[in-house]
């Protein structure tokens, strides 16, 4: 009966392109103590078979809500839809009962959320969360089922389907997990396909593979999908059309290559020249390191140990970081690249005394001792961190001017009043108010939060700050301001900053000079010029290509990866993994051999 | 500091101070009452009160040997003995606010100490400590208490002192379990990256974020400590008689439910009331001290 159905659309559908969703004046609100606020105000859009529509926008433009909408998954009872019509084909969707909902979701349209491990249920296999997804709408045999599941893990091109089926979600890493999902939500082949962030959470290698994966598989099944983005880089490569939204209104719509070209409206335009693009870096003017340096790192290596067996003795270690050196001019900004898991964030943490170590790090002409956590105080005071998550680093209990001064209370600088004095002015520095001393820190938005973070790593006027993924987790036009504020913060200090980073765009913008680590070593290093200009590793050239280009008319040459999964920093013991030589190329430039 | 005319705004808008937010709140105001009662009357029960709390009194049983229900000259009634309940159950508070407050206080403290301390540090030391907790666990709380207070000659102190080493377990596990998942924060890292000690960081940043979870154990803990004192009553180690408590009067009239109920309602009220009005203070608390909640008043 179902069969019936869909080859019954499916034949309506084939002569010319035809409208499989369409979106009409839909209102969403959430009921709160001053009754009905409006999260999405009367959006109309519709999508036809085969094409991608990108819903691209800031954190809270009401972009996800509008998907969970169409869904039929808002959180219930606060959020509701309060007015308009979303029709699938000739269906309603907005007026279905939720038991009538339930056989189109997944059925006719499926969605893939933005963090496949929180997606994916930990105690089941790959093969049973498959086999549910389709038996809640099928009614196959056995056999049968068996069979589309395999298919379907085919279609996303998953190596050794027949293994991953016995597999439990925590064995796969971030990528194939992603393909899990996708093979879930095409194992029905729905007529809707909606992403939310879909490659957001994933290495830039990563998601390119599974872009071109989206891509192929649209082409193969004619399937409509909405991609919801914050990353005009992804809506340039994918979207045929694109939807921008501001505080749950439309402000913008139209082709991709027609926003792209000539934005229409303000914050679309704002919107994409906040984005971090490839090849800008080169313009700025490049600040001339000192000779002396606040950071020497020599021969550094971290090793996690694994035990196992009854009595828990060291089987294997994990080795984060493998001989890698590198120094800190004081005055530049030193970047670290790499995807997750490269060691990049654990170079970080033992640099701050936070995990002990092998090798030697001075920091402004002093040793760090090798225990970690017993770093002498003065030590503290020349380094400080920055973290990627500014909710996460502020005590949620505390009020943020107390959090700013807390650096000097616990060196014992000032008096009272010279530290409110000092608090005062940091807080102006950073572009906050006096005003605002006094709150908490949930009071403040995600960008402020992080002015929050910057403002308490000054305090102490350190010669060194560590950004670990500090703009990563920050909306486009945030971030952009945030790196502003970074670079002119370091011209007005003459601070040095060691940035931590995945994102190949931002590094190319702000860094002087670059590090690419892969599996705990560095394979190449050299200035920003030497790096991005004329990149030698492999390793660097895959990321590089990697990133998602903000330009439709941009033409990605045909390339073939290899599709084996990244190997693992874990080794037994005694089977230390070999530490790469630095072949020096040009001046300054070093390249693993 | 601040500019001419700022002054009164500043004065309105500044967030009050955690007390007198406190005493915003319904609920709590009632909860204090009622505690402010129990207190009361505990310290001023000779004056409050004609009779004394062991007094067998001859007008207090009917002709047949009955106890006499709530009437003006008893006003709550009198027990099997012919004791004034009244009486008995202001005397009592005495005992039970000394095992629903001190002792449970105590086991609080000890609780939070043990489970804190082997939270943040793990290692070695956690280890031990939370080895300990887990053998005082496993060992029949009761059978426990027995033991101690056979051990020692039975007076008020050694009952709240018995209570006490029993009692602490549970919060120890609970706050153990918090602690190291709050250990593990990032901001916890971020602190020890600007250089805050070990003290600082367990007084300034741990502590603050267990205060709910110590509160709520603190007012489960008295409705908790002043039962088992009663049950040790019971079984002959807790408070001996003639001396009151809430938890012996109950048991002491509990087979004459059918005949003589008040004599197992008062007293049985007087418990739910105390560990109510902590309770109701405890949650105001919570919400007062979490700069999260501000606003939602």
């Amino acid at each position: 009966m179902k069969l019936a159905e869909k080859e019954i659309s499916g034949a309506a559908l084939a002569p010319e392109r035809k409208e499989v969703l369409s979106v009409q004046d839909l209102t969403v609100s959430v009921r709160s103590a001053n009754g009905l606020t409006p999260l999405v105000s009367n959006l109309s859009f519709s999508i036809s078979k085969g094409e991608t529509l990108a819903i691209a926008g800031e954190s809270g433009s009401g972009k996800s809500i509008t998907s969970l909408a169409i869904m039929g998954l808002l959180p219930p009872p606060a959020v509701r839809v309060t007015g308009g019509k979303i029709n699938l084909g000739e269906v309603e969707l907005t007026k279905l009962p939720e038991a009538e909902m339930q056989r189109y979701r997944g059925d006719r349209i499926a969605m893939i959320f933005q963090e496949p491990m929180t997606s994916l249920n930990p105690i089941m296999t790959i093969g049973q969360q498959l086999t549910e997804a389709l038996e809640a709408h099928e009614d196959l045999p056995r056999k049968e089922v068996q069979a589309r599941v395999l298919e379907a893990l085919r279609a996303v091109r998953i190596s050794e389907p027949e293994r991953r089926l016995r597999q439990y979600p925590h064995e796969l890493s971030g990528g194939m997990r992603q393909r899990v999902m996708i093979a879930m939500a095409i194992a029905l082949k729905p007529d809707v396909l909606i992403a939310d962030e879909p490659t957001t959470a994933l290495d830039v290698t990563v998601q390119r593979e599974v872009l071109n994966l989206l891509r192929d598989l649209q082409a193969e099944l004619g399937t409509a999908i909405i991609l919801i983005t914050h990353d005009m880089g992804v809506v340039a490569e994918m979207a045929d059309r694109v939807i921008v939204m501001q505080s749950g209104r439309m402000v913008e719509e139209g082709s991709v290559d027609g926003i792209f070209r000539a934005p229409g409206r303000r914050y679309t335009q704002d919107l994409l020249a906040a984005v971090p693009r490839m090849g800008k870096g080169g313009h700025k003017r490049q600040s001339k390191p000192a000779e002396d340096f606040v950071a020497c790192i020599d021969d550094l290596s971290v090793r996690f140990d694994i035990r196992s067996g009854l009595f828990g003795r060291v089987s294997h270690h994990v080795h984060a970081v493998h001989h890698v050196s590198f120094d800190i001019a004081a005055g530049e900004t030193f970047a670290i690249v790499g995807e997750s898991g490269c060691g990049k964030s654990t170079v970080a943490k033992t640099m701050v005394g936070l995990v002990p170590f092998q090798g030697d790090i001075d920091i402004a002409g002093c040793a760090l001792g090798r225990e970690g956590r017993d770093a002498p105080k003065s030590l503290r005071r020349d380094v400080q961190m920055i973290f990627q998550d500014p909710m996460a680093s502020l005590d949620p209990r505390m009020k943020v001017g107390d959090l700013v001064a807390e650096p000097l209370v616990i060196h014992g600088i000032g008096s009272a009043q010279e530290r409110a004095e000092r608090v005062r002015y940091l807080f102006n520095r950073v572009g906050l108010s006096d005003d605002q001393i006094d709150r908490y820190p949930h009071e403040f938005s995600g960008g402020q939060r992080q002015r929050i973070c910057i403002a308490r790593s000054l305090a102490l006027q350190p010669k060194l700050i560590i950004a670990d993924e500090s703009v990563s987790a920050l909306d486009v036009t945030v971030q952009a301001r945030v790196l502003d504020l970074l670079q002119a913060l370091k011209e007005e200090f003459g601070i040095a900053f060691l940035f931590i980073s995945h994102d190949m765009a931002v590094v190319e913008n702000i860094a002087d000079r670059v590090a690419v680590m892969y599996l705990g070593q560095i394979v190449e290093t050299g200035s920003r010029a030497q790096v991005f200009g004329a990149p030698q590793h492999p390793y660097t050239r895959r990321l590089i290509e990697a990133v998602p280009v903000p330009d439709p008319s941009f033409k990605r040459p045909v390339e073939v990866r290899p599709s084996g999964e990244v190997p693992s920093p874990m080794r037994a013991v005694g089977d230390a993994p070999k530490a790469v030589k630095l072949r020096e190329v040009s001046a300054g430039h070093l390249v693993a051999q | 500091m601040t500019k001419a005319g700022a002054p009164e705004i500043s004065a309105e808008t500044l967030p009050p101070s955690a007390l007198s937010r406190l005493a915003h709140r319904k609920m709590a105001l009632v909860g204090i009452s009622l505690i402010l009662i129990a207190f009361l009357g505990a310290v001023f029960a000779p004056w409050l009160t004609p009779y004394s709390p062991n007094d067998q009194m001859f007008d207090g049983l009917t002709l047949e040997g009955a106890p006499i229900g709530p009437s003006a000259t008893f006003v709550l009634g009198t027990d099997l003995l012919g004791r004034d309940l009244l009486t008995r159950i202001l005397y009592g508070a005495r005992t039970s606010l000394l095992i629903g407050v001190v002792a449970n206080g105590i086991a609080l403290v000890i609780g939070t100490v043990v489970g804190v301390t082997a939270g943040y540090f793990r290692g070695w030391v956690g280890g031990v400590l939370m080895r300990f907790t887990d053998l005082m666990m496993a060992f029949p709380a009761l059978l426990l208490a027995i033991t101690l207070a056979a051990i020692f000659q039975p007076s008020l102190w050694i009952v709240v002192m018995v209570i006490a080493t029993v009692n602490w377990v549970q919060a120890a596990r609970v706050l153990y379990t918090e602690t190291t998942s709050l250990a593990e924060r990032e901001f916890i890292a971020a602190e020890r990256t600007l250089g805050a000690g070990n003290l600082r960081i367990l007084f300034r940043h741990i502590l603050p974020h267990l205060v709910p979870t110590i509160i709520v154990w603190g007012t489960l803990g008295i409705s908790t400590t002043v039962l088992l004192e009663a049950t040790l009553s019971y079984l002959g180690i807790g408070v001996q008689p003639p001396t009151p408590s809430w938890g012996n009067i109950i048991f002491e009239n509990q087979t004459y439910f059918q005949a003589a109920p008040w004599l197992v309602f008062f007293p049985g009220a007087a418990i739910l009331m105390l560990a109510l009005a902590f309770n109701l203070v405890g949650d105001a608390l919570r919400d007062v001290l979490d700069p999260t909640q501000r606003g939602s008043e």
